[in-house]
């Protein structure tokens, strides 16, 4: 008995991949190099940023070692500080900001709008460059000694107190900043002039939504980020007094400008996450999403909001209570739109036909991971709780719910989604499968005991702790081998299907998205003719009609 | 069972003698934070539970052997409205509860007892208002309100006492303050939970809590002899505050006699509260803290002053309630202002000699 599955491929005897396509249309490194093709700059990005979560992955497996034994014995406290701050700042500036816009979003949004590229090509190759800049940078800052300010550069210690190479992290991030400052700029161009005609702003998929919303932030969060890193700098180099209270400036400050864009940042991470999971649970429940307008306005909403909730992440650190209060209420509006989109997505399931190939398994361990991530943000959003909880591992395990159990899922749910559009071919199914179990698995045995070591108090970033935190440290190392090999498994059969996968056909999936109704790999200019949208997103039925009428015209 | 590894059982009698799954409580304050702890804990799991049991039962009966065919649905405006309303209804109910324990745990009774805590990279300064000084380890009676008014030397740390439920942040430059009532005696953890540099997590202590009776035996056990107001005294004298603070008809300076928690009028125009925070700004720099009627003529003590200098001055200002003290104090000093050198009486505490620069 095999389970029921919507994948339909061509004939193998005669498919094969078109000759022309975006791929193969020119050869050699500089074909590469200088290309304006957004198709090739997201594989670019896709090679790139895989390298670089690598990196951080293989740091956190450091940071896990090290907390196996309740001493600091795997590496000297500075060492480890050192470790979980690269392991940070790579994660959050080097993958998980440009994982899903700049390599997911650059290659389909242009093909979902039915566009031919982006607004501004050479732009959108311009943020790869300065992507490479700043990840040259932050291996620069790593050979030379890293840096162990932690990924938030906390001052005065940051500009103060340590000797370690924070000016060029600072400037690795500044820079990889305007990298996602030029890519939000590019996709909110592309969205508002190059729509295809009929391609109305309620007929657009909903991950273009929710890409739009988190472009937004990243056009008006990173510049604050931007001037707040060059301020370190200068106050580390020529020590003027903005942060310092020894210089005359005010430490809170520093606060205040870091999370009014790293609470946004969150976002940025996140929504383009959700937007995959919005396509890929209506393509494999055979459904519209359930109330398209609720998520497309929820994605709106949690932008917006985004950038009014940034104190809540200095409860404690004596802002005055009444502002406290302030910022826990739009806090817990924030959380709403979150749950509007859970059970949307729950309710499209509703009367559909469902199969679970790769992506759908991951898309339904993203909403069990991301229920949890989110209710745990209410437990810190809620002042209170706050008091007992920041600073804690649950704060870790928190944002790894969110962070990891969200949005590497929903990045793995889209890569294994769109990986035969991009490269014409499938992968193994039940190893993929597989896959999608293992890091399930592993990340909830990872992340899960987290909670509990912060609800008994466990700080976070300590290199060692008391021994009665030991058990459950344990638990989450064992976890995060296992995490290990489910992360470690894609890649081999990813870079296997390249060669040996069966052909895709240009829509595997049966999906209505308009990428999907373009040959496999697509061919640089996307369509052979401009397309034009005379039905609503995720219509079912529109398709079937077209495949009907294909199998009269070729009968 | 020799065959099974050494290290197993040693992880196994961990897990068995050195396992909690929930953090002790042993304050006033902790059975009301758990309290909503566990509201939010249940509400969570019933909104897990209610997210799983959609996606199976969906899966189940509308998988594409069973439903073949799916049936197109917009949308329910009343389904979207309830799962916005009972949502956002609960998270409003979190926020109102969480607020109001957040102001009792950071508004400090009046007859609190104040102890106060100076961070350091790494290791924590207690000041006892007794001259008891501390570090890495607190001790406190049950049954009574502790305040703590804490700072940091440095960098950004932050105290925190998992088994009291309570944290803040100590800040450079800056007076924050957090208050509870142990209930249980027994010893706990004491945390620096802000990430300060490399030896953050030795940053830590323990906090002993006594019975009153216990508590009032170790401090006399372990005082200095001087109390933390007599301390600053001396660092008033040495420093020749009184040379201008004398509460003299012809002073230069504004009588300090029970400036504590009064209103004061600024040079500016400004009314302000002479509070911990507004004294210790008041000494560091001075010319923005100018009382009306007064010249700008205070010299600045930044960086003259420890941040436990600062302390025991602003303790010794809290308790000059008449100029009875003050007279004392002029009386030890009445000699040149170079004499401030002076040899230290037997038994004072170096945290108030050591920062007078001549």
């Amino acid at each position: 008995m095999s389970a029921p599955t919507i994948v339909s491929l061509p004939d193998p005897s005669t498919a094969r991949i078109p000759k022309m396509n975006f791929l193969t249309r020119e050869n050699g490194l500089l074909s590469w190099l200088l290309t304006g093709d957004h198709k090739r700059i997201a594989t670019l990005y896709l090679i790139s940023i895989t390298f670089f979560f690598f990196i951080g992955g293989a740091l956190a497996g450091l940071i896990r070692l090290e907390l196996l034994t309740p001493q600091s014995d795997l590496m000297a406290a500075d060492t480890y500080n050192k470790v979980f701050s690269m392991h940070g700042l790579i994660m959050v500036f080097l993958f998980l900001v440009p994982s899903v816009p700049a390599t997911i979003g650059n290659f389909v949004i242009p093909m979902m709008v039915g566009a031919k590229d982006l607004a501004l090509p050479k732009i959108n190759l311009l943020s790869w460059y300065l992507y490479i800049l700043a990840g040259g940078m932050m291996l620069y800052t790593m050979a030379t000694g890293g840096v162990d300010t932690g990924w938030t550069f906390t001052t005065p210690l940051s500009t103060h107190y340590l000797n370690t190479n924070v000016v060029s992290a600072g400037l690795a991030v500044f820079v990889a900043g305007f990298s996602s400052i030029f890519t939000g700029l590019n996709f909110v161009v592309t969205i508002h002039k190059m729509r295809c005609p009929g391609m109305t702003w309620f007929r657009l998929p909903l991950f273009i939504w929710s890409n739009y919303a988190a472009s937004i932030l990243m056009i008006l969060g990173t510049p604050v980020l931007a001037i707040t890193l060059v301020l370190v700098v200068l106050e580390r180099t020529v020590h003027i007094g903005v942060f310092d209270p020894a210089y005359g400036g005010d430490p809170l400050l520093f606060q205040h400008l870091f999370w009014f864009y790293s609470h946004p940042a969150v976002y940025i991470m996140i929504l383009p996450g959700m937007g995959v999971i919005s396509e890929v649970i209506s393509t494999f429940s055979r459904k519209r999403v359930f109330g398209y307008t609720a998520v497309a306005f929820s994605s709106v909403a949690i932008a917006v909001f985004a950038f009014f909730v940034w104190a809540h992440h200095m409860f404690i650190m004596g802002i005055s209570n009444y502002a406290a209060l302030v910022f826990s209420l739009l806090t817990m509006m924030v959380a709403v739109p979150s749950a509007i989109k859970i059970f949307n997505w729950s309710f499209t399931l509703y009367k559909g036909s469902i199969t679970f190939e790769t992506p759908m398994l991951y898309a339904i361990g993203f909403m069990g991971l991301f229920t949890i991530g989110g209710m745990t943000g209410v437990f810190l959003g809620s002042t209170g709780t706050d008091i007992h909880l920041t600073e804690t591992y649950f704060v870790v395990a928190h944002f790894h719910f969110v962070m990891v159990g969200g949005m590497l899922m929903a990045f793995l749910s889209g890569i294994h989604f769109w990986w035969p559009k991009w490269t014409g071919r499938m992968y193994p199914e039940k190893i993929s499968q597989l896959a999608a179990l293992v890091t399930f698995i592993g990340f909830n045995l990872t992340f899960f005991p987290q909670f509990i070591l912060g609800t008994l108090g466990m700080p976070r970033r300590y290199a060692a702790y008391p021994p009665e935190f030991q058990v459950l440290n344990v638990f989450s190392t064992a976890g995060a081998t296992v995490l290990g090999v489910g992360y470690l498994l894609p890649i081999l059969y990813l870079t296997w299907s390249l060669k040996y996968g069966a052909i895709a056909g240009n829509n595997p999936w049966q999906a209505t998205g308009l990428e999907w109704q373009t040959q496999s790999p697509p061919l640089t200019e996307n369509f052979v003719e401009i397309p034009i949208m005379d039905h609503e997103a995720y219509d079912y039925e529109w398709l079937e009609q077209q495949q009907r009428k294909e199998v009269a015209s070729v009968g | 069972m020799d065959h099974i590894s050494p290290v197993l059982w040693q992880f196994l009698d961990k897990w068995l003698t050195h396992f909690s799954l929930f953090p002790p409580e042993a304050s006033k304050i902790a059975p009301e934070s758990d309290a909503l702890y566990f509201f939010m804990v249940l509400v969570s799991l019933v909104g897990l539970t209610i997210v799983v049991l959609l996606v199976v039962a969906f899966s189940i009966l509308y998988n594409k052997k069973r439903h073949p065919r799916a049936v197109q649905i917009e949308g329910s405006t009343l389904l979207e409205a309830t799962w916005t309303i009972i949502p956002l209804g609960l998270f409003l109910i979190m926020f109102v509860w969480g607020a109001l324990l957040y102001f009792r745990i950071y508004t400090p009774p009046a007859n609190a007892m104040n102890i106060y805590v100076v961070g350091k990279q790494w290791m924590w300064k207690i000041e006892h208002p007794g001259g008891q000084h501390e570090i890495n380890m607190l001790h406190v009676p049950t049954g009574q309100a502790i305040q703590l008014t804490i700072i940091s030397q440095d960098v950004f740390h932050s105290f925190s006492i998992p088994a009291f439920r309570v944290k803040r942040e100590a800040i450079p430059g800056r007076y924050t303050t957090v208050w509870f009532e142990a209930t249980t005696p027994g010893t706990y953890r004491l945390f620096c939970t802000q990430y300060c540099g490399t030896n953050h997590s030795q940053m830590i202590g323990d906090v002993i809590v006594m019975t009153p009776e216990d508590f009032k035996k170790w401090l006399e056990s372990s005082t200095s002899g001087n109390s933390l107001a007599q301390d600053g005294e001396r660092l008033f004298a040495s420093l020749s505050c009184n040379a201008c603070h004398n509460a003299q008809p012809d002073a230069r300076g504004p009588s300090l006699v029970g400036v504590y928690d009064a209103q004061l009028t600024l040079a500016t125009g400004e009314t302000v509260t002479a509070d911990d925070a507004y004294l210790r700004q008041a000494i560091l720099d001075p010319a923005q803290h100018i009382t009306q009627g007064y010249t700008p003529i205070m010299p600045t003590y930044q960086g003259q002053i420890s941040e436990d200098g600062v302390i025991a001055l602003v303790e010794y200002i809290k308790n000059l309630h008449t100029d009875y003290r003050l007279q004392e104090t002029l009386n030890t000093t009445e000699l040149p202002p170079n004499n401030e050198k002076k040899a230290p009486a037997p038994g004072q505490q170096p945290a108030a000699q050591k920062e007078v620069k001549p």
